[in-house]
C-alpha cells in the first residue's frame, strides 16, 4: 500500500528505484555467475565503472536537494565528496599495514618518505572501520555546519554564496596539495590493499562495493523524497521562492538552510567514501573547482528540482564523458560546454522536464 | 581618551546583557490593560543622514482598525520595518503590549509572537498550492525537526477551511498560488496572516492594483477582522481609506502630522498643504 502511494506520488522515483533494484540483481549475476567466455559476461571493470557513476549520482542528488529545492547554489560540493573520500582513504591506508613499499606497520608510505617518526594525532583511530565511517559523516557535516552557520547567518545568498563555496573547495585543494598536511600531498592516497579484510582487487569485493553504492543511492533517494514531501520540504521550497516572506511567516530561515546544507554535505561525504575504494585513489584534484562545476552541470542537464532528474543527469553525462574521452578526447570539454548551453536554453527543466508536466497531487 | 575607556564602555555596570534578560514570553494574555497594544515612542531611523523616521510616536489600540496615510517617503513602510524587526531604529522604543520590547527580538520571533505583516507587493509561495500556503503559515511549532515530522490534525484542517472561506478561495484551494490573480494573491496573503493567529496585522497597501469590486471585498474583509485583531493599514487610496477608517494617522517626513477621523484629517490645513503642495 505504501509502495502504491509512493508510485502515484513519485512515478519517476519509483522507476528509478525499480531500475536500481534491477541493477542490483542483474549486474552481480552477469559478473559472478555468467562465465567469462559468454558474451553476456560483464567485466569487473564495467561493474566498478557503474559503481562509480552511482556515487556521482548520489553526489548529484545531494546537490539537487539544496540547489533545486532550496536555491542554494553550492559550487563547492566536491569538497564534501572529497573529504568523505579522504576519510575512507585514511582507513584504507591504515589497512595496508606493513605491506607498503617501506614495510612500516604504523606509518603509511608517504610519511616514511617524509621522514616522519610517528602518526599525526588526526590519523589516530582511522585503523578502525567504525571510526572512519563516523568521520565520513562527521567531517563533511561539521565543515558544512561551520561554513553554513557563518554564511547563512550573515545572509549571504545567491551568487556570493556560490563564489565563497568555490573558494572553499579551492582553498582545501591547495591545503591538501601540501605535503606537511599529512594527507599524502599531491599524490594523495592509493595502492589500497583491502577493506574489512576483503581483497579490494577481488571480483566479489568489487561487486559488494557496487551493491553498497546501489543501496546508498536508493536509501538516500527515499530519505530525500521523505524530506521533500514533508512540511519541511515545503518550507524549503518556500525559502527558495520567497525567503523574507518565510521569515515573516515565522520560520527561522537560517536554521532550515543550515540543516539542509549539513544533510546534503553528509550525503556527499558518503558518496565520496563509496567512490574511493572503487576507483582506488584519492588525491587533491578531487577538490578541484572544475569538479564541482561539472557536478552542477549534471544536475542542470538531468533536471534540477527533481530528485531523479539529478540522478539521471549524473548517469547520462558521466556515461557520455566515458565515451567521449575515449573516442574523441579533445572534444569532450566542448561537448560538455555545448550540452550545458543547450540544456539551459532549450530545456530549463532539464531532460526530465521533457516528459514531466508539473501537476500537483490533490491533498489527501 | 584614556586607554581604559573602551574597556569600561564594554563592561558598563548599568547595563544588562541581552542574554541575561528573562526569556520573552508571548502569551495569549498580552498585557494591554492600558489600551494600546503597540507603543512606538520617539523612534528615529536614519539612512545615511536622511531621517526616514523622525521622533515618531504612535499608539495602536487593541482591536482597533487604524489607517496610516502619507505622501511617498513619509516613512510608512519604514515604520512597519521597525515594528517587524527588519530595521533597527537609531533611537526610541517599540513595545508590544506593555512588557515585550520588540527591539530585542528577531523578525521570526516577532512573527511567531503575534505580529503578522503583509508586504506592499503580494508575496505568496508561488510554487505551492493555496492550501499549502496556508498550511505553512498556520501557527505551530516552527522548529526544524518538528516541521520535518509535522502533519495536520483535524483542528488545523478545519482552521484552514475556515480561512479559505473568509478569503473566498475555497474553490482555488488546490491551485498553485502563482496562478492566482493579483487580487486573489492579496487575499491569500491576508489569509496567511490570519493563519498565524496574530494579535496585530500590519497590512501594506492591500488594494493596490485591485478592481473596484475586489477593493470593496477587501474593505469588508479588513473591517470584519478588526475587533478580534488590531489591524494597521497603510494605503494611498483615499476612497478606500474613507470606506474603512475610523481613525486615520497622517505621516509626513517621518513623524505624525495629524491624527483623527477621516473628516478631521481631511480638513486639517497642514494635511492639505502636504498633500496639495504649497
Amino acid at each position: 500500500m505504501l509502495l502504491g502511494r509512493f508510485y502515484h506520488s513519485d512515478r519517476g522515483g519509483a522507476i528509478l528505484l525499480a531500475g536500481l533494484f534491477l541493477l542490483a540483481i542483474v549486474v552481480p549475476v552477469l559478473n559472478l555467475v555468467v562465465p567469462e567466455s559468454s558474451p553476456f559476461h560483464l567485466s569487473t571493470y564495467t561493474v566498478t565503472l557503474i559503481g562509480k557513476y552511482l556515487c556521482y549520482a548520489l553526489l548529484a542528488l545531494a546537490l539537487d536537494l539544496i540547489w533545486g529545492y532550496c536555491g542554494i547554489l553550492s559550487l563547492g560540493h566536491g569538497a564534501f565528496f572529497a573529504l568523505g573520500g579522504y576519510a575512507m582513504g585514511m582507513y584504507l591506508m591504515r589497512q595496508i599495514g606493513d605491506r607498503g613499499v617501506y614495510g612500516n606497520p604504523e606509518l603509511p608510505d608517504f610519511m616514511v618518505f617524509l621522514n616522519w617518526q610517528e602518526l599525526p594525532w588526526y590519523w589516530l583511530g582511522f585503523d578502525m572501520f567504525w571510526f572512519a565511517m563516523l568521520m565520513v559523516v562527521l567531517v563533511p557535516g561539521l565543515l558544512a555546519f561551520v561554513f553554513g552557520w557563518f554564511s547563512f547567518r550573515s545572509r549571504v545568498t545567491g551568487v556570493y554564496l556560490a563564489i565563497i563555496t568555490q573558494a572553499l573547495t579551492f582553498a582545501l585543494m591547495l591545503a591538501f596539495f601540501r605535503n606537511e598536511m599529512g594527507f599524502g600531498g599531491n599524490n594523495g592516497m592509493t595502492d589500497f590493499k583491502d577493506i574489512l579484510g576483503f581483497d579490494l582487487q577481488a571480483d566479489s569485493t568489487r561487486v559488494a562495493l557496487f551493491l553498497a553504492s546501489v543501496v546508498a543511492l536508493a536509501v538516500s533517494y527515499v530519505a530525500c523524497r521523505f524530506i521533500i514531501n514533508s512540511k519541511l520540504g515545503r518550507v524549503i521550497v518556500a525559502i527558495r521562492d520567497a525567503e523574507s516572506r518565510t521569515r515573516f511567516v515565522g520560520y527561522q530561515v537560517e536554521r532550515f538552510k543550515l540543516w539542509l546544507f549539513v544533510f546534503s554535505a553528509v550525503l556527499a561525504g558518503i558518496a565520496g567514501a563509496l567512490y574511493v575504494p572503487q576507483v582506488g585513489i584519492i588525491n587533491p584534484s578531487e577538490f578541484a573547482p572544475l569538479n564541482s562545476i561539472e557536478l552542477v552541470i549534471w544536475v542542470a542537464v538531468g533536471g534540477r528540482g527533481m530528485l531523479y532528474g539529478a540522478v539521471l543527469g549524473a548517469l547520462l553525462v558521466n556515461y557520455a564523458k566515458t565515451y567521449f574521452t575515449a573516442a574523441f578526447p579533445d572534444l569532450w570539454l566542448f561537448a560538455l560546454g555545448a550540452l550545458f548551453v543547450l540544456v539551459t536554453i532549450f530545456l530549463p527543466k532539464g531532460l526530465v522536464g521533457l516528459w514531466k508536466k508539473r501537476g500537483k497531487e490533490p491533498e489527501p | 581618551m584614556k586607554p581604559l575607556d573602551p574597556l569600561r564602555k564594554a563592561l558598563r555596570r548599568d547595563r544588562v546583557f541581552d542574554f541575561m534578560m528573562p526569556q520573552v514570553v508571548f502569551s495569549p494574555d498580552l498585557d494591554v490593560s492600558h489600551g494600546p497594544i503597540l507603543y512606538l515612542e520617539d523612534v528615529t531611523v536614519s539612512f545615511d543622514g536622511f531621517k526616514a523616521l523622525n521622533n515618531l510616536s504612535l499608539y495602536i489600540d487593541d482591536g482597533e482598525l487604524r489607517c496610516i496615510i502619507g505622501p511617498n517617503g513619509a516613512g510608512k513602510t519604514t515604520m512597519m520595518d521597525v515594528i517587524t524587526g527588519k530595521t533597527r531604529p537609531d533611537s526610541g522604543s517599540v513595545f508590544f503590549g506593555q512588557k515585550i520590547d520588540l527591539l530585542r527580538l528577531s523578525e521570526t520571533d516577532i512573527a511567531q509572537g503575534g505580529i503578522g505583516r503583509k508586504f506592499q507587493r503580494p508575496t505568496v509561495f508561488e510554487s505551492h498550492t493555496v492550501y499549502e500556503n496556508l498550511e505553512l503559515s498556520l501557527a505551530a511549532d516552527k522548529g526544524v525537526w518538528p516541521t520535518l515530522f509535522a502533519s495536520l490534525n483535524q483542528a488545523q484542517k478545519d482552521r484552514i477551511d475556515e480561512i479559505l472561506e473568509v478569503i473566498a478561495l475555497t474553490e482555488q484551494r488546490h491551485h498553485l498560488a502563482g496562478t492566482l490573480s493579483h487580487g486573489q494573491k492579496q487575499w491569500l496573503e491576508i489569509g496567511m496572516l490570519l493563519a498565524q493567529s496574530p494579535r496585530v496585522l500590519l497590512v501594506d497597501e492591500p488594494v493596490a492594483g485591485m478592481t473596484a469590486q475586489e477593493t470593496e471585498r477587501t474593505a469588508e474583509l479588513l473591517t470584519s477582522l478588526a475587533g478580534k485583531h488590531s489591524v494597521v493599514v497603510v494605503e494611498h487610496d483615499m476612497e478606500f481609506v474613507r470606506s474603512i477608517a475610523r481613525k486615520v494617522t497622517v505621516l509626513h517626513e517621518g513623524s505624525v502630522l495629524a491624527e483623527g477621523s477621516m473628516d478631521e484629517v481631511q480638513n486639517d490645513p497642514r494635511v492639505i498643504e502636504v498633500y496639495l503642495g504649497e
